[in-house]
This record gives structure tokens, C-alpha cells and sequence, in this order.
């Protein structure tokens, strides 16, 4: 593609061509922009590529559309400009303001003209596509920024409790971030259904429709009993508005707490497994997925959840992860993962070990992972005595999993929804104030230390509750740098001028929570802040 | 529910003879230049001391406690005293942690402070 510029006297359109080195001072001059393409077949492509000089249009003689276009517009004369070998555009002359010919110093001059103005050109095409390609990434961030926030907002702030029953999530959205979701239903009489879901697609498209879905499904549960009846009811609203090739998987179960009855339906998604004492089973239903095809109907299974029993939900992010060797985790996998945990540690902690040993370090994760486990613990059905000893192991509970950018003032951002989270828990409101304090400057110190304030490398922060602490870590890609120990800044000296005015940061958080730990592997460095309950005023 | 965090602002007014610093906003790194310009003017005028007047502050983090400090510094050196209001009590026990008020007085409120001699 060329682009052809021609210069004209503006007061005497098209009668004189003069370039500006040569124009009387006295004309103004004004630049129009011929947006003529010439296509990639026009023999007039192939004869300016070969003629490194000025060439009349009268003494070219080729079947051009282009050539016939420029004659029409009044040009008589085209000069080639080349960078590195390159055509990146002409400069066309119209005939002269005395309408006598071109003479050799004319030619001369635009032959010299040409030769320098090449380059400049070539610069100024340069900066328009940078330029263009930066705010195509500036847009594909904030598309990315908006996605997230739809589908973080939109996942539960917190996990059921339910006595008897221990519910973990864990929810790692990819950077392109895809569709995935989980919600719980609370129902009046103690029941709780279970959603875990998958929208086709990335970005804001699939955000977009995941609220929708995750919107049609709260209203259908309200109204219907069965798991199936509710995803026939979505399947139908859905199908009438879906953006077409968009489709949604979906799980959806029912728990009975009170007696283990879990009743599910599944609109085409990964099935989920149920490990008992037995051994390690898929729980299979099947149904189509949702937003495809008008009228499906769900079949609805239903198990009775026995003291031990484990159920994990996950998408198609983990069982569809690559090694680096291009191999794929696979379900064959997602079984052995089941049979090898060991109950009373933390299956979704596990899970995650183990698809971290598969992808190995380097892994680029390609979709979102989701799991939620649900473990049943009830002592009567069992046989165990009521009242029995606490849980042993693992007691904590993944109450969210945050992401912010390394960003100058995210901190705060961060502070933010660490408090929205935890003020639901048991931590009084200055203690709430204090770990806000030391969430914020763990977090400024992972963006500016860890991640070096690379937008685009996030700060993971966890959020876990166990009956006796809260847990903050938060989590930069700095791996390997220890953080210093922190001296008592002194404030005689700095006010003496003898100490830098800084350097509060570590002290403050130090003395903001209860414990610090410090970990760090090669790739990640995190800080995990603990509250307890046991220093919480009476 | 989430906390709007306004841009910092500082303004001087005086009242007899102490010049009242309104800060107002995210007291942080981006604070800098208004902060000292605002000592700048609190001091061009002889004042018998310095309010620092933190109700409508929002946020202080650890660079915004530098910050302070680097005042406060200015402060002593000249003699000047330094007192606040208006911190909240969680920012008066960072004050404390970090002994910055044995430095300076810390009132609950502007005419707390105004009172106190």
C-alpha cells in the first residue's frame, strides 16, 4: 500500500506544483493527502518499486487504475520515496503554475528531496503505528481491567458455613481473564445450592454473560426445588439473549446439610468427583450446556454425603492445563489428585501442588482455574460421639483471592476490600483499622519492591479465616529477595537529619498485626499478615 | 461501600497567633509539594506555632509519616512548636507507635487544641 501526497499552491489549485524548498516565500502552501491506495496487483506498484527517481506520468504507459486515477486528479509527476529498500510512499506533482515543463534543476531538487524526505516519513509512519499500537493495548487493558472487576465483584465475598461441612474456593483468574464462576444459594430451611460455571469466550464478553447467568440462576433458584429444573428454566431465558458461539457450562447442586442428601444437574460441565471411603467417583449427569438449543431437559442424580466424603468442582482451566512439554493435565489426573490427597489437609491446597509440580514454574496460565471443595464432617452420620473433638489439620477457610495492579496508590485499593472482607468476621473494627495499615504497606512495598511497579504483573493477595486467626498473604513476583529485618527507625536521628526521613514501612506492619511470616521461592515472595483471636479484647 | 480517597490538599488560615494547616485527602508520597508548600506559607508569616489539622485526611501511609517528620524537623529547627487535631484514633496510635507524639501535641480537635497553651 502507498499513499500518495501531493503539494498544490492553494490560492491556484492545480496549476502550479511547487515544492516547498522551491515555492516563493510569499504563496502559502498547503499539503493535501490523496488517501490513494494502490492495490498490491497495480502494475504501477512494481514499476515505482523499480525506479529509484522521478518519473512522468505521460511517458508511463501500463494498464493502472492508480495511474489513471492520479492522471485524472492532475498529476504529471511521481518521485518514489524508499526507506531501507522499501516503498513507503510518492510524492506527486501536479504540471506547473506556468504550465511550462519541469526543467532539470527541477527534477534535480526532487530527486534530493526525495532522498530526505524518506526517512522523516518512514519516522513519521514509525510513530502513527506505535502510536496506534499503544492505544490498542491501552484499550485491551482497561477491557482487561473491567472484566476482572465484573467477575470479582460477582463471586461470593464469603464462604458458607455450614456445621458439619467445610467449603473451600479458590478462583486464579488467567490474565486474559475467561468466564469461569461459583456461587452458593442460601435457602430458608438450611439447604444451600452449589454453582460452578464456565462462559465460553474471554474478556468482557464472557464477564458480561457470566453476570447475566449468574443473575438467572439466583432467580431461578428462588422459585424452583429441583437442580434441574433450574438450569432448564436459564437454559431457556438464556438461549433467547446469548451472543451466538457463546455458551454457558454450568453445575448446579443441591445440599441438604442436615442429611447429606446432594442432588445435582450439569449443563455440559467437567464433572465433578465425589471421594469416599469407597474410592474416587465422577459424579455424572448429563444435560447440554446453557444458551445452545431451546427446550433441554437436565437429568438430576442425587448421593447421600457420608462423614469424610469430599466433593471438588473445578473447571476446564486445570484439567486443561499444559506442561511445558505441551502435555496436558487431563482428567486421568484430576483422579489421581482425588485418590492421593490425604484427608485432613486441604484438598484445593493439594489440587494446586499438584498442578504446580505439572505446569512447572514458568507456567503462563491459560484460563481461569476454579475449584470449590466441599467436605462433609458430620459426626452423627459416622457414628462418632456429638460434640467430638475440634477438626484436626486443616481449619482454614479461603475466605477471597484478590489481584491488584502494581499501580503508585493501589495500595489503598487493596486495604479497601481487605476490609470489606473481613469486616464480616469476628476482627473488632480497630483491629480491622490496624490490619488495613499493614495490608497497605505490604502491598506497596510487593508493587514497588517485588513487581518494580509493572502494571501489568498483579499483587495476589489471600485471604483466610480459621476459628483462632486471620490470614493476609500477599504475594509479589520478586522471588527469592528476603525482606530485610526491621530496625526501630529512630526518630531522634531522623529528626536530627542524621537518618533518612523513611523507612517506616516494615516497622509499621510489624507492629500493626499480630505475627509475620516471611516466605519466598524463586519466582514469588509473600508476606502473610495473622490477626488472632486470642488478642481480640474481651 | 468502598472509601472514596481524595487528592491531597493543604490550606493555611491563622487564627491569633497559630497557623492552622488543613490537610484534607491522601496524605502519601504524592503529598510532597503541596505539604511543603503549605509549611512554606504557614511560616512566611511569624507564627507562635504550627496546627496540623488532620480531620478530613483520608489515609496516611509510611511515606506520609516521612513526610511529617521531615515538618516536624523543619519545626524544631527553628524552634517552632507543632501540634495536631483531628486524627482519627487509630492514626493518634500510629502517632504513638512511631513516637511522634512525644514530639508533638496530639487534640482530639481544632479547639481542643486551639485552648491548649
Amino acid at each position: 500500500m502507498a499513499r500518495i501526497f501531493k503539494r498544490r499552491n492553494k490560492a491556484q489549485p492545480q496549476t502550479d506544483a511547487s515544492l516547498p524548498a522551491i515555492a516563493p516565500a510569499h504563496i502559502p502552501l498547503e499539503a493535501i493527502r490523496l488517501d490513494l491506495d494502490i492495490a498490491p496487483t497495480d502494475p504501477l506498484l512494481a514499476t515505482l518499486q523499480n525506479n529509484h527517481g522521478v518519473l512522468d506520468l505521460d511517458r508511463i504507459n501500463l494498464d493502472s487504475p492508480a495511474l489513471e486515477q492520479m492522471r485524472q486528479t492532475g498529476m504529471s509527476m511521481v518521485a518514489p520515496l524508499f526507506s531501507q529498500g522499501e516503498l513507503i510512499g510518492v510524492i506527486n506533482l501536479g504540471t506547473r503554475r506556468s504550465e511550462q515543463e519541469y526543467t532539470g534543476d527541477d527534477r534535480k531538487l526532487l530527486d534530493d528531496l526525495t532522498a530526505q524526505a524518506a526517512p522523516a516519513v518512514r519516522v513519521a509512519q514509525l510513530v502513527q503505528q506505535q502510536r496506534l499500537e499503544a492505544r490498542n493495548r491501552e484499550r485491551m487493558e482497561q477491557e482487561l481491567k473491567v472484566a476482572r472487576l465484573i467477575q470479582q465483584t460477582l463471586l461470593p465475598k464469603a464462604l458458607p458455613e455450614l456445621p458439619g461441612y467445610a467449603v473451600a474456593a479458590y478462583y486464579q483468574p488467567a490474565r486474559q481473564v475467561g468466564g469461569d464462576f461459583y456461587d452458593f444459594h442460601y435457602y430458608d430451611d438450611g439447604r444451600i445450592g452449589l454453582v460452578v460455571g464456565d462462559v465460553t469466550d474471554k474478556g468482557v464478553p464472557a464477564a458480561l454473560v457470566m453476570a447475566t447467568t449468574r443473575t438467572m440462576l439466583r432467580a431461578a433458584a428462588e422459585r424452583l426445588e429441583s437442580p434441574g429444573a433450574v438450569l432448564e428454566r436459564v437454559n431457556d431465558v438464556l438461549v433467547e439473549d446469548i451472543p451466538p458461539r457463546m455458551f454457558v457450562t454450568c453445575l448446579y447442586a443441591l445440599l441438604d446439610p442436615a442429611t447429606g442428601r446432594f442432588r445435582f444437574a450439569n449443563a455440559g460441565h467437567d464433572l465433578p468427583y465425589l471421594r469416599t471411603a469407597d474410592g474416587v467417583h465422577e459424579l455424572r449427569a448429563t444435560g447440554m450446556p446453557l444458551g445452545l438449543l431451546p427446550g433441554m431437559v437436565y437429568e438430576e442424580r442425587e448421593v447421600v454425603l457420608h462423614s469424610g466424603d469430599t466433593v471438588l468442582f473445578y473447571s476446564d482451566g486445570i484439567a486443561e492445563a499444559h506442561s511445558p512439554s505441551g502435555e496436558m493435565f487431563g482428567f486421568p489426573r484430576m483422579h489421581a489428585l482425588m485418590e492421593s490427597h490425604n484427608a485432613g489437609s486441604s484438598l484445593l491446597q493439594h489440587a494446586l501442588e499438584t498442578l504446580q509440580a505439572f505446569t512447572g514454574p514458568t507456567w503462563e496460565q491459560e484460563d481461569d482455574v476454579t475449584l470449590v471443595s466441599l467436605e462433609c464432617t458430620l459426626a452423627a452420620a459416622a457414628g462418632e460421639t456429638a460434640g467430638g473433638a475440634a477438626p484436626a489439620g486443616d481449619d482454614w477457610q479461603l475466605l477471597a483471592e484478590l489481584e491488584v495492579a502494581s499501580v503508585v496508590g493501589n495500595e489503598r485499593q487493596a486495604m479497601d476490600r481487605v476490609a470489606q472482607i473481613v469486616a464480616g468476621t469476628w476482627l473488632a473494627p480497630d483491629r480491622i483499622e490496624r490490619l488495613k495499615t499493614a495490608v497497605a504497606e505490604a502491598t506497596m512495598n510487593a508493587m514497588e519492591h517485588g513487581n518494580r511497579y509493572h502494571a501489568d504483573i498483579p499483587v495476589r493477595i489471600s485471604i483466610r479465616q480459621s476459628p483462632d486467626a486471620i490470614s493476609v498473604r500477599i504475594t509479589d513476583q520478586g522471588g527469592g529477595q528476603f525482606m530485610a529485618e526491621a530496625e526501630t527507625p529512630d526518630l531522634d536521628a531522623k529528626l536530627a537529619g542524621l537518618q533518612s526521613s523513611r523507612g517506616w514501612g516494615l516497622f509499621l506492619i510489624q507492629n500493626m498485626v499480630d505475627e509475620l511470616h516471611v516466605s519466598s521461592d524463586d519466582r514469588h515472595h509473600t508476606v502473610e499478615l495473622i490477626m488472632n483471636r486470642g488478642e481480640e479484647k474481651q | 461501600m468502598t472509601t472514596q480517597f481524595r487528592e491531597f490538599q493543604a490550606h493555611v488560615r491563622r487564627q491569633n497567633g497559630t497557623a492552622i494547616v488543613d490537610l484534607s485527602g491522601v496524605l502519601d508520597s504524592q503529598a510532597e509539594a503541596a505539604l511543603e508548600a503549605a509549611y512554606a506559607e504557614a511560616t512566611a508569616t511569624p507564627a507562635e506555632r504550627i496546627l496540623l489539622n488532620f480531620a478530613e485526611v483520608d489515609y496516611i501511609n509510611s511515606t506520609g509519616i516521612a513526610l511529617i517528620v521531615v515538618i516536624l524537623a523543619k519545626a524544631r529547627r527553628t524552634h517552632l512548636p507543632l501540634i495536631t487535631a483531628g486524627l482519627s484514633a487509630h492514626y493518634q496510635e500510629i502517632f504513638r507507635i512511631t513516637r511522634l507524639s512525644d514530639f508533638m501535641g496530639i487534640y482530639p480537635d481544632e479547639s481542643t487544641a486551639l485552648a491548649a497553651t
